[in-house]
C-alpha cells in the first residue's frame, strides 16, 4: 500500500541522508522524497511516498522515528489529508498542434510560463493521478521534458503536525 | 538542534580544543580511553600527554582500540572510550564500532579529521568518517566549531548511554582541536528530536501480569537487553516468584543464574534441546530485552504458525526491536528494569499465581527434555575436546571468571559449557560476529578489573586477527590468560562446509600457522603448548596460578568435533541436528 509519510527532521547537515541512509539500508521503497525548511528554520520538513505492508511501513516509522536527527513522524495516509505536486513540462508546440496543446493545459489548468515558436513549458500542480493523467493526454512524441518535484502533503483541517 | 541549557559547569578557563576535549571526558568521569595517534588528533594527544586524570591506552591497530573499548563497556557497564586519528585511523575502527552498534554498547569515539578548510578537498588521511560510520552509529556529529566541542561531547554521552545503547562518533577536525573557547560543560542536556522512554505502559504491564498469572506453559526468554538494563536481578525474582523456566539468549547469559535449576540453558542455533522446545511450545512466552533474531528463533514463519495459540509479550526499551521478526500481543516499551519492576509490584499485589498443577505437567515436560542430556559429549577420546577444556576452565576460576570469547565453534562451546552465574561476565560478539575481538576485549575487562581472572577461549584463527595486541598486552601488564582451542580449521565453517556443503573445506583449514608458544615469548609473554587431555587441568591450574604473567594456552583439540545441537539455517528452533553422542 501507498503511505506518504510527513517528517519533521533537524534542520542539520547529514540529517537527508540519514533518512535516505535508513531506506537504501533497510530495503525500503522511495518513490518520491521532499525537502525544505519549514516557518522554523530550525527544522525541514520532508514528505517521503513510501509502499509496502503495513507491517514494513510500521517499521519505517519506527526506524524513522529512531534516528536522533528525526522530530517527528506521522502517516498522512492514516487521516485525511491534501497531497500536491508540481510538474513542469516543455512540449512541442508547432503548426496545427498549438492551439491544442493551449487547450488541453487549460483543461487541467496548467499555465504555460515559458513559450518559444516550436514549444510551450507548462507548469502543473494536482495529485500524482492527476499529474499522470495529463502526461497520458498527451501525445508521446510531443513531450521534450518532464521535471516532477515529487509529492508535498499536509493533513486535513484544523490538525497541525508540530515537533 | 534546540538546547535549552541549564546551569552549567563553568570554569571560565580558556582553553584549546583539544583541552576542552580531555576535559569533557574527565567530566564525563571517563578513566580510560583507548587509541592511537595521527596527524589529525596530534593537539588531542598533546593535551593528553599534560594532564593526569584520563589514562590512554596505546594499542597496535585501531580495531584494537574499539574492542578493548568496548569489552571495557560490557563488563563495567559504562561508557567505553577510544580515540582515533582520521582516514585510515577510522577506517580501522569501522569494524569495532558495528560490532559496538550490532549489540547496543555504549561508546563514544573520538576521531580526528582534517582542518575545516580542507575537508572536501581529499586532503592526505581524509575520509568522509561521518558518512561512513553513520549506518554503524547511534548518531554521529561532525564539529565545525570550537565552541560547539564540549556541548556535542555532552550530548555524545547522552544519547549513546540512554534508551538502547550504542556507540556514537564525535569528528573532531584538528583546526578545531587547535582553537580556543572558553570551556563551558553542561550539567545536563536536552535534545527535542531524542526523548527515550523509560516507563512501561501501566495497561500494558497489568496485561502482562494477567497473561503471566494464567500461563499454563509459560517461559521466560531474557536477552541481551537484560544485561545492558542492568536487570538481571529483576528478571531472578520474577522467574522465581513465579516458578517459570527460562532461557538466556547468547547476549543474555548470565542474566539468570546458568547453575540454577530453573535455568533450561540458552536457547537458538546452538540453544539446548530443553530450551529450544520449550521456546516452541509455551503458551506464554515473555521476551525480556531480547529480538527475536535469526540465531535465536530461526525461520520466524516456523516459530509463529508452529504454535499459533503462544502469547507474546516482549519488554524492549526500542520500539523498533517489537513486532520486527515477530508478531507480539502485549508490546511493552520501556527501559527494562523499570518495567519489570511495575510487574513485579503488581505481582506480588496478587494472590493470584498460575496454576499449580499445570506448571507441574508443563515442568517435567522440561525434565524430559531435559534428560536428553543433549551437551553430552565423548569423554574418552584421547584427544582433547573443546568442551572438556571450558569445563575445566570452569571448575579452575569456580564459574566467577570474565571469559571474552571470538567468534566461531569455540565460542558456542564458551557459552554452552561456562556456566555464567553473573551479568557482564561474558563478553563476545554476538550481532555482528567479529573474528578478533576476543584479545583486546579481554584488555578491556582486565584494565577494568585488575584483580579478577580474565580468559580469552579462542580458536587459532581468530586469535590471529588481532594478535598484535599481544604487544598491549605486555606494555601495560594485563595478565589475561588466552585459552586457544586449536583446531587447525576455522571449525564453524568446517563444520558447515561439513554439513551443507558435501564435505569440501574449501579454504577453511589453517596452514602454515605459526608457533603459538614462541610467539607468545616474542612477546614477552609465557606460552604454553598441551596436546593430551590429561594435562588439560595441570596447565590451566599452572596458568591461572602465574598471577601476573600473560599466558598463551596452545590446546590442541580435536579436529573433528562439532558444535550440538544446531539449527540448521532457515529451519525452525524445534528442528534440531543432536550430536552422535545422544
Amino acid at each position: 500500500m501507498r503511505h506518504i509519510l510527513s517528517i519533521l527532521v533537524e534542520n542539520e547537515a547529514g540529517a537527508l541522508s540519514r533518512v535516505a541512509g535508513l531506506f537504501s539500508a533497510r530495503g525500503y521503497n522511495i518513490e518520491t522524497l521532499t525537502v525544505a525548511p519549514t516557518e522554523d528554520a530550525t527544522m525541514s520538513r520532508m514528505t517521503i511516498v513510501t509502499t509496502g505492508s503495513d507491517e514494513v511501513v510500521e517499521q519505517i516509522t519506527k526506524q524513522l522515528n529512531k534516528l536522533v536527527d528525526v522530530v517527528k513522524v506521522v502517516d498522512l495516509s492514516e487521516g485525511k489529508h491534501i497531497e500536491r505536486e508540481l510538474m513542469l513540462v516543455k512540449v512541442r508546440a508547432s503548426g496545427k498542434d498549438r492551439e491544442e496543446m493551449k487547450r488541453t493545459a487549460d483543461i487541467f489548468r496548467g499555465r504555460i510560463i515559458d513559450v518559444t515558436d516550436k514549444s510551450y513549458t507548462i507548469e502543473l500542480t494536482g495529485t500524482t493521478e492527476k499529474l499522470d493523467a495529463f502526461l497520458e493526454a498527451l501525445d508521446r512524441a510531443a513531450i521534450l521534458e518532464t521535471v516532477r518535484t515529487g509529492v508535498s502533503g499536509i493533513g486535513r483541517g484544523e490538525w497541525v503536525l508540530k515537533a | 538542534m534546540e538546547l535549552q541549557l541549564p546551569p552549567m559547569t563553568e570554569t571560565g578557563e580558556t582553553l584549546t580544543g583539544a583541552e576542552v576535549v580531555i576535559r569533557s571526558l574527565v567530566a564525563e568521569g571517563v578513566e580510560h580511553i583507548f587509541g592511537y595517534p595521527g596527524g589529525a588528533v596530534l593537539f588531542i594527544y598533546d593535551a593528553l600527554a599534560q594532564q593526569d586524570k584520563l589514562k590512554h591506552i596505546l594499542v597496535r591497530h585501531e580495531q584494537g582500540a574499539l574492542h578493548a573499548a568496548d569489552g571495557y563497556a560490557r563488563a563495567t557497564g559504562k561508557c567505553g572510550v577510544a580515540l582515533v586519528t582520521s582516514g585510515p585511523g577510522v577506517t580501522n575502527a569501522v569494524t569495532g564500532i558495528a560490532t559496538a552498534y550490532m549489540d547496543s554498547i555504549p561508546m563514544v569515539i573520538i576521531s580526528g579529521q582534517v582542518p575545516t578548510r580542507a575537508i572536501g578537498e581529499d586532503a592526505f588521511q581524509e575520509c568522509d568518517t561521518v558518512g561512513i560510520t553513520r549506518p554503524c552509529v547511534k548518531h554521529n556529529f561532525l564539529v565545525k566549531d570550537v565552541n560547539d566541542l564540549a556541548v556535542t561531547i555532552k550530548k555524545a554521552f547522552y544519547v549513546a548511554t540512554t534508551g538502547r545503547p550504542g556507540p556514537v562518533l564525535v569528528d573532531v577536525p584538528k583546526d578545531v582541536s587547535m582553537h580556543t573557547t572558553r570551556f563551558h560543560y553542561p550539567d545536563k542536556i536536552h535534545m527535542r528530536s531524542y526523548n527515550p522512554v523509560v516507563k512501561g505502559h501501566a495497561g500494558q504491564i497489568k496485561k502482562a501480569v494477567q497473561l503471566l498469572l494464567h500461563a499454563q506453559r509459560p517461559m521466560v526468554y531474557a536477552g541481551g537487553g537484560a544485561i545492558l538494563g542492568n536487570a538481571s536481578a529483576e528478571v531472578a525474582d520474577l522467574v522465581r516468584l513465579l516458578g517459570f523456566p527460562v532461557t538466556n539468549t547468547l547476549m543474555g547469559l548470565g542474566a539468570y543464574p546458568a547453575t540454577d535449576k530453573q535455568f533450561v540453558g540458552m536457547l537458538g542455533m546452538h540453544g539446548t534441546f530443553e530450551a529450544n522446545m520449550a521456546m516452541q511450545n509455551c503458551d506464554v512466552l515473555i521476551a525480556i530485552g531480547a529480538r527475536f533474531d535469526d540465531r535465536v528463533i530461526g525461520n520466524p514463519a516456523h516459530f509463529s504458525e508452529g504454535n499459533p495459540t503462544r502469547k507474546i509479550i516482549h519488554i524492549d526499551v526500542d520500539p523498533s526491536s517489537i513486532s520486527k521478526r515477530v508478531k507480539v500481543d502485549v508490546p511493552i516499551v520501556g527501559h527494562v528494569k523499570d518495567v519489570l519492576h511495575d510487574l513485579l509490584a503488581l505481582v506480588r499485589g496478587t494472590r493470584e499465581r498460575p496454576e499449580p498443577a499445570a506448571l507441574a505437567a508443563w515442568w517435567s515436560q522440561i525434565e524430559a527434555w531435559r534428560a536428553k542430556d543433549c551437551l553430552k559429549y565423548n569423554r574418552k577420546s584421547d584427544l582433547i575436546k573443546p568442551q572438556y577444556v571450558v569445563e575445566k576452565l570452569w571448575e579452575i576460576t569456580k564459574g566467577d571468571a570474565f571469559i571474552t570469547s571470538d567468534v566461531g565453534q569455540h565460542q558456542m562451546w564458551a557459552a554452552q559449557y561456562y556456566k555464567f552465574d553473573k551479568p557482564r561476565r561474558w563478553i563476545n560478539s554476538g550481532g555482528l560476529g567479529t573474528m578478533g575481538v576476543g584479545l583486546p576485549y579481554a584488555m578491556g575487562v582486565k584494565l577494568a578489573f585488575p584483580d579478577a581472572d580474565v580468559a580469552c577461549i579462542t580458536g587459532e584463527s581468530s586469535i590471529q586477527m588481532c594478535i598484535q595486541e599481544l604487544s598491549t598486552c605486555k606494555q601495560y601488564r594485563l595478565p589475561v590468560k588466552v585459552v586457544n582451542l586449536n583446531n587447525r580449521y576455522m571449525g564453524m565453517v568446517r563444520q558447515w562446509q561439513e554439513f551443507f556443503h558435501g564435505n569440501r573445506y574449501s579454504e577453511s583449514y589453517m596452514d602454515a600457522l605459526p608457533d603459538f608458544v614462541k610467539l607468545a615469548e616474542a612477546y614477552g609473554h609465557v606460552g604454553m603448548r598441551v596436546d593430551k587431555p590429561g594435562d588439560v587441568e595441570g596447565a590451566l591450574r599452572e596458568a591461572f596460578k602465574l598471577k601476573d604473567r600473560l599466558v598463551f594456552l596452545d590446546i590442541i583439540t580435536d579436529q573433528t568435533e562439532n558444535v550440538f545441537p544446531m539449527v540448521p539455517g532457515g529451519k525452525g528452533i524445534s528442528e534440531m541436528i543432536l550430536s552422535e553422542e545422544l
